[in-house]
């Protein structure tokens, strides 16, 4: 009999002590080495995703595969196990986990006040968010609970790393058995790992990603100065590490699309090609991530729908959140069908258990049973460069292979067992007999019948009763009961008429497929024996693949957020009239009544009057205002996660463009208010802040795609309060600078640095490339702009006796708002001045602030704007402007320029954009009325000649809007009354975060992983 | 540069003026009257005698009494005094700075709390709020679920005690929001529910409870001051001005509250056009707060708070505006909300009437301000053009009980001082 052969096998090998790897240690006994040969057949054995033997044979050996195949002999010495109907495929390899790494601790921080060094002990490196000195193989430990767990989902492999850090060293692909560590390493140094994630580092920079992009950037630069440095330079174990970690598969872990996208770039400047852990999320953005190239480790990390009964409730979930719950589902699909590479993860699954039903639900939704056996299989293996040892079951390669009741992805397909490197850990019982069936249980001379249902894996058991008054019905009633190596244990109450009370029978016995037999005890405690014979089959359901989802998914928009275009719907460049409008040029031409302006290819191509063009769609602009789109100097809209690196005095390395949000609502609330682009600024909490990013609204692109091509870079300076944390409380007490005379030695410091390393780098110096220096640099060299956040007129004239000494100009003081004090200071040097229209109050600094600023300024013949700084007034920035009307007096014409043509001058811009001028792009709004008027309404708005504001198309958004939430909240109810498990609609704290205020100085560190909703 | 004239030219009829200068007996002519109840007077004239309207007609009437003095307004706008509810005005001159801040006191249940005694009409943001129009003001304490009781007052005063309009008229009670959005517009955090939600309700009854059973007492042994306040609220001599925003949160606030028997106003009320029908069939007004924010959600119009007005004024839903967003500097700008609402198809004499009349009414001050009106009080604004609309709304004079108001501000001075440094005054 195999099956009783195979139990003694396994009472044998849970006693073996292998001793394969530890050739090394002494023994403590008598040798027993096993040679673990094994010959499974009659299997369907799934050599790889595309390798599959009906019948076939596997044989191991000393923990590999020696053979697969048809009709292959048995082997004399090898245990012989009947795989009839079983299924068995190579266990699968998870590559992003932390399994078996310690708790990371980090340092112990000594104070509340801000931490700028670090606080490790050793050579390391000087941030402590950097530890490419981490090796899993170091840190690795079996952690028998998590190996079981993975197990049961049928992995057999994991790469582990220490997840903690944003070099987080290298890690170990290890094997998911409960041997000594020794066995269990199949490979050290397998990859390096990153993240934006700063971990446990209680270091304060880097507190935004554009920060932490910046870290990486530079860590790369001087990972190669100290590299090809041999002289002048500290040993550096982080260093060190970080060059040695170079020469194997890098993986870098983010949470969504976006940040995707920005870690590919990263790599792209160094020539690294990552592998990156996504977020679940990479179907809205398939092309621009198939451009990269990359191979995805992918989540499948699809939402529960939402509990969507309240009707005010259900509005707290954005459009967005309820789409992706029907389309995550499709992501793996959606890559596959674009061919890029991935594998599957059980990362970010809160529970293993549920891997698999994923796993179906990823083929539901149209993977193919191919590319899932791949992604779980060879694909990881291969990225892993471990192709040779795992992933397939072909000769040579190590013994891991799960064996299933069948094809793993029909629904209730059971695993039995999960062998690792040539041993089994049992899931299932392979001996455990299907009890299903129809039963008389035989007890005190009196019969009852017992049905067995449910599942193989998890009958269920129902003492069955007529009902007297009918014939054909028959009561159910449940019976709990363990059934264990075939033992079975259950109790039933059997209830007398003439008893009163409660009856139970508590039953003990093995089963057999024909007969259980045992001991029951009675209620009385006497003990009795009993029998239940089997009497026949119940209905059992065939085992079959999970039916293919048939319902239909919404359209994804571009961009991913409401008011989005739909793919088909991506607005084109049009050749456009504007008839009979009041156009506001701008220009020495003034306000043209009656006026016709013909865009052409993205240009304004003609100005004037009874222009005719067959090919052009006409608008009529009778009693309609045209003007040049608003440019905001100053916004903070369209940045993920910090605007402030305000963690030194300096970050001038840091770039708002690396962390431009292209899918903020805002930018299409700013063009529903004519805005056609801005400068995203960096915060104000340091002098020096960091570099600007000057974009289009170009609603619908990527980041890349909206950014100013062929701009000037910008720069972010501050005085004041902010950068001398004046308003930061006690503890902001450690950084310098602490007052403004502190501020001036920031710059000359950082100039007098700058200076000297231009200087180095002139002479041929071997120079550690510093982005910090070389953004102030380029400063110094007139390839910079400074855009300086400034208030009180004391440091605004310092700044400029700096710039002056430095010999270049400052481009635009912004806030300024003591400006009209040094109007003729500011006039003299040459300054911009980019200011609020009646901002003031809230702060010491803004005391003397005065409306009649921009007045003032205009008036000395000072370049003018008005900004926002804010994403709501950036709305109504025409309204700002009128306020030059208001307060002083100015004319329409130049309080109108003052948040147009002014703002594209600051930004060097003019020649491209901000008037209405023949040859200018078409970045054009039509008004309702006079723009500087309250009761304007921006009717369309172009950029580039593409009309991304439409006020009736924009009617029409809502309506599609509300069907499209209709249509998933009904889908969601209908989930739900088919018994889907829900989540509610807002998030349920655990604790109480403290608000942020609406103030763009504040710093949040963002040290938390963003995740795709 | 004619607005510049004008403006220095009052600046010099004015300086020294307050407090001092009465014209008790005057008709104010040749203007259109935006009388605050909607009706508009195209060329009209207006009496004043003892700081009282004696005399509201067209220019056709025939003026029957003698006035001292006739002011011709031509081409001008009369509106009555701009009313601010929910203002820090005078509690707070400079944000950052604490020892500027007295809008906020320390505990939970505080009704006994009066705004009006910090009231610092020394301030020096008060005069550029008031030069924009806006005369009267709500001085609404901070803090705590019930802060304490606000009082109305004139924006040009010596001394708290003569800026008086009413005071301690309302009470003001925080409603806790069942839900959280974190994070800022720059970076959106998670929508919380707020788990002790229902909690911070039964605490709520259970202080109004006791406050009732306080009030029904016949004798006192032990005064407790804070319940002492609550009865004014069970007698309806006050009012409890609830601030709320959330939908669902006002509806519980609104059938809580009203088994107490008290008379309630809504402030904040962000979300009152989702529940225009319960607002309705309860006969609840509310004040607005600061339409010039975000749509609450991404998927919502993008001019959502903008059109609130709009679909309260169609409901015939009694509304005000308010703004303290930014700071009480702020406040200047609230006539502009208004304006933004017309844009939005709100009916521009009830967005009027919303910064006047209908304010007044809210507030209890409708006896005295709010409209001009034979038998109400002076206090009337006049401005160049539309006051709704930044780009024509310039105040030339004001009037606060019949007393000419002083338009000049630090803000002009710094101006004028600065126009003549760089010579500029000269210029066209």
């Amino acid at each position: 009999m195999v099956s009783n052969k195979f139990a003694l096998f396994f009472i044998l090998c849970f006693c073996t002590i292998s001793s394969i790897a530890q050739i090394t240690f002494p023994r403590n006994g008598v040798y027993d080495e096993r040679s673990g040969h094994y010959a499974f057949t009659n299997a369907v054995i799934y050599i790889s995703p595309d390798s599959i033997l009906e019948n076939g044979t596997l044989i191991i050996k000393h923990g590999k595969v020696v053979m697969t195949g048809k009709g292959i002999p048995v082997p004399e010495d090898a245990v012989h196990l009947d795989m009839k109907g079983k299924y068995i495929y190579p266990s699968f390899i998870e590559l992003s986990s932390n399994y078996g790494m310690p708790k990371p601790t980090g340092t112990k921080s000594t104070s509340r006040s801000p931490q700028m060094l670090s606080n490790k002990a050793g050579a390391y490196s000087w941030n402590e968010t950097l530890k490419p000195e981490q090796d899993a193989a170091n840190l690795f430990r079996v952690d028998k609970k998590t190996a079981k767990s993975f197990r049961e989902a049928g992995f057999g492999t994991v790469l582990t790393h220490q997840r903690d850090g944003m070099a987080r060293g290298t890690s170990a692909l290890v094997l998911l058995g409960e041997e000594k560590e020794h066995e269990m390493v199949i490979k050290s140094r397998a990859s390096a790992h990153y993240s934006f994630i700063k971990g446990t580092s209680k270091q304060n920079y880097p507190s935004s990603r554009m920060g932490a992009i910046a870290l990486l950037r530079q860590t790369y630069y001087d990972g190669q100065w100290y590299a090809k440095n041999t002289e002048d330079k500290n040993f550096n174990i982080s260093l060190e590490k970080w060059n040695n970690n170079q020469d194997i598969p890098q993986f870098f872990e983010t949470g969504n699309r976006l940040d995707l996208l920005r870690a590919d770039k990263l790599g792209d400047e160094f020539g690294v090609q990552y592998i990156f852990r996504g977020g679940g999320d990479e179907y809205l953005r398939l092309e621009a991530i198939k451009k990269t190239g990359a191979s995805i480790i992918l989540p499948l990390r699809f939402p529960k729908p939402y509990d969507v009964k309240d009707p005010y409730d259900a509005e707290e979930v954005s459009l967005t959140q309820m789409k992706h719950w029907e389309m995550a589902p499709r992501n793996p699909a959606s890559l596959a069908e674009a061919g890029i590479n991935f594998a599957i993860t059980t990362d970010l699954l809160k529970d293993k258990k549920s891997f698999l039903s994923a796993v179906r639900k990823a083929y539901q939704h149209g993977l193919s049973e191919s590319e899932i056996l791949k992604s779980l299989t060879t694909t990881p293996a291969e990225l892993i460069n471990a192709g040779n040892v795992a992933g397939t079951l072909e000769a040579g390669k190590l013994a891991n292979f799960i064996i299933v009741s069948a094809n793993i992805l029909s629904e209730k397909s059971v695993i039995f067992h999960n062998w690792v490197k040539g041993k089994a850990y049992v899931i299932k019982d392979l001996n455990a007999i299907d009890i299903r069936g129809r039963y008389e249980l035989e007890l005190e001379g009196k019969k009852h019948s017992i049905t067995v249902k449910g599942s193989y894996s998890s009958p269920q058991l129902f003492l069955t009763t007529a009902v007297k008054d009918s014939a054909k019905k028959v009561k159910e009633t449940k019976i709990k009961h363990n059934l264990v190596n075939n033992n079975i244990n259950f109790s039933f109450n059997k209830k007398d008429s003439s008893i009163t009370g409660d009856q139970y029978y508590r039953f003990s016995g093995s089963v057999s497929k024909s007969l259980w037999t045992g001991q029951a005890m009675k209620p009385d405690g006497n003990w009795i024996s009993w029998s239940a014979k089997r009497m026949g089959d119940t209905e059992i359901k065939p085992d079959k693949m999970p039916v293919k989802y048939a319902g239909s998914y919404g359209e994804i928009l571009f961009p991913w957020s409401p008011y989005g275009y739909k793919k088909d719907k991506i607005p084109e460049q049009k050749t456009v009239l504007i008839k009979n409008a009041t156009v506001w040029t701008g220009e020495k031409e003034g306000i043209l009544k009656n006026t016709d302006v013909l865009v052409k290819e993205g240009k304004i191509a003609k100005i004037g009057k009874n222009i005719k063009d067959s090919k052009a769609e006409i608008i009529d602009g009778t009693n309609k205002h045209l003007t040049a789109g608003i440019i905001d100097e100053h916004s903070h809209i369209c940045i993920n996660y910090g605007v402030n690196e305000g963690t030194q005095a300096s970050s001038a390395e840091v770039r708002i463009g690396d962390v431009i949000n292209s899918e903020d609502i805002n930018m299409y609330r700013q063009l529903a208010g004519g805005v056609i682009g801005a400068q995203l600024l960096h915060g104000s909490a340091n002098p020096i802040g960091g570099q600007s990013a000057i974009i289009k609204f170009r609603w619908g692109s990527l980041p890349e795609e909206i950014k100013y091509e062929g701009a000037d870079g910008f720069i972010k300076f501050a005085l004041g309060e902010n950068v001398k944390q004046s308003n930061w409380g006690e503890n902001a007490r450690i950084r310098f600078p602490q007052s403004r005379m502190g501020v001036e030695q920031v710059y000359e410091d950082h100039f007098t640095r700058a200076n000297e390393y231009g200087e180095a780098i002139k002479n041929g110096k071997t120079v550690r490339k510093d982005i910090e220096l070389d953004a102030i640099l380029q400063i110094i060299n007139k390839e910079r702009f400074i855009s300086c956040h400034s208030y009180i007129q004391s440091e605004i004239t310092m700044l400029m006796r700096i710039a002056e000494k430095y010999n270049f100009t400052l481009n635009t003081f912004t806030h300024i708002l003591e400006g009209y004090k040094i109007a003729d200071k500011m006039k003299e040097h040459g300054a911009g001045a980019s200011t609020f229209s009646d901002w003031w109050a809230y702060k010491y600094e803004v005391m003397d602030a005065i409306p009649y600023n921009p007045k003032i300024l205009d008036d000395m013949g000072i370049v003018v704007a008005i900004n926002s700084d804010d994403a709501e007034m950036g709305r109504r920035l025409n309204q700002e402007a009128a306020k030059g009307v208001k307060y002083g007096g100015m004319t329409e014409e130049a309080a109108w320029n003052m948040v147009t043509l002014n703002p594209a001058k600051l930004l060097h811009l003019d020649d491209k954009t901000g008037s209405v001028k023949s040859g200018k792009s078409a970045d054009i709004v039509l008004w309702s009325d006079n723009p500087l008027s309250i009761y304007a309404r921006a009717e369309k708005t172009f950029v580039d000649g593409i009309c991304l504001f439409d006020i009736e198309e924009d009617k029409l958004k809502r309506e599609e809007i509300k069907t499209e939430r209709n249509r998933l909240i009904k889908k969601m109810l209908d989930a739900e009354k088919k018994g889907k498990k829900t989540q509610p609609p807002m998030y349920m704290p655990k604790r109480h975060y403290q608000c942020c205020e609406k103030d763009c100085n504040t710093f949040k560190d963002y040290n938390i992983e963003q995740l795709a909703e | 540069m004619k607005t510049i004239y004008i403006i220095l030219l009052l600046i010099t009829l004015s300086l020294n003026s307050q407090g001092q200068e009465k014209e008790t007996n005057f008709l104010y002519t040749n203007v259109t009257i935006h009388v605050g109840n909607g009706e508009v007077i195209e060329n009209g004239m207006v009496g004043v005698s003892d700081g009282k309207i004696d005399f509201v007609e067209s220019m056709e009437t025939k003026v029957q009494a003698k006035y001292d003095l006739t002011i011709d307004g031509k081409g001008k706008h009369l509106y009555p005094g701009i009313i601010a509810p929910n203002t820090r005005l005078g509690l707070e001159e400079i944000q950052a700075v604490r020892a500027t801040i007295d809008y906020r006191e320390v505990g939970h249940f505080n009704p006994n709390i009066r705004s009006v005694i910090a009231y610092n009409t020394d301030s020096q943001v008060i005069p550029t709020v008031r030069s924009n129009g806006v005369l009267i003001a709500q001085v609404v304490p901070s803090g705590g679920r019930i802060s304490g009781q606000s009082s109305l007052v004139y924006t040009e005063a010596d001394n708290w005690e003569d800026a008086i309009l009413k005071a301690d008229n309302c009470v003001h009670l925080r409603w806790p929001s069942r839900v959280r959005h974190t994070g800022w517009w720059a970076q959106k955090g998670r929508i919380e529910l707020n788990k002790n939600y229902n909690e911070n309700l039964q605490a709520i009854r259970v202080y109004f409870d006791a406050a009732k059973a306080y009030a029904q007492k016949s004798t006192v042994e032990k005064k407790n001051l804070k319940f002492e306040t609550m009865k004014a609220l069970f007698s309806k001599e006050k009012t409890l001005v609830v601030h709320s925003n959330n939908a669902k949160s006002m509806m519980d606030a609104v059938n809580i509250l009203q088994t107490y028997g008290v008379e309630i106003v809504i402030q904040g009320a962000t979300e009152s056009w989702k529940i225009t029908d319960f607002l309705k069939e309860k006969n609840i007004s509310v004040i607005l707060h600061d339409i010039h924010q975000l749509p609450g959600r991404d998927d919502a119009d993008v001019n959502q708070p903008f059109l609130t007005p709009s679909v309260l004024q169609k409901k015939g839903i009694k509304f005000a505006f308010s703004l303290n967003n930014q700071g009480s500097w702020n406040v200047r700008n609230l006539m502009f909300q208004a304006g933004q609402a017309v844009a939005h198809g709100l009916d521009k004499e009830a967005a009027i009437s919303a910064l006047t009349l209908s304010t007044a009414q809210i507030l209890g001050i409708d006896d005295r301000a709010g409209s001009i009106e034979k038998g109400k009080d002076a206090t009337f604004i006049v401005s160049e053009g539309d006051v709704l609309d930044m780009r024509t709304s310039v105040i030339t004079d004001a009037y606060m009980v019949g007393r000419k108001v002083n338009l000049n501000d630090k803000q002009k001075d710094l101006y004028n001082k600065y126009m003549e440094k760089y010579n500029l005054k000269t210029e066209d």
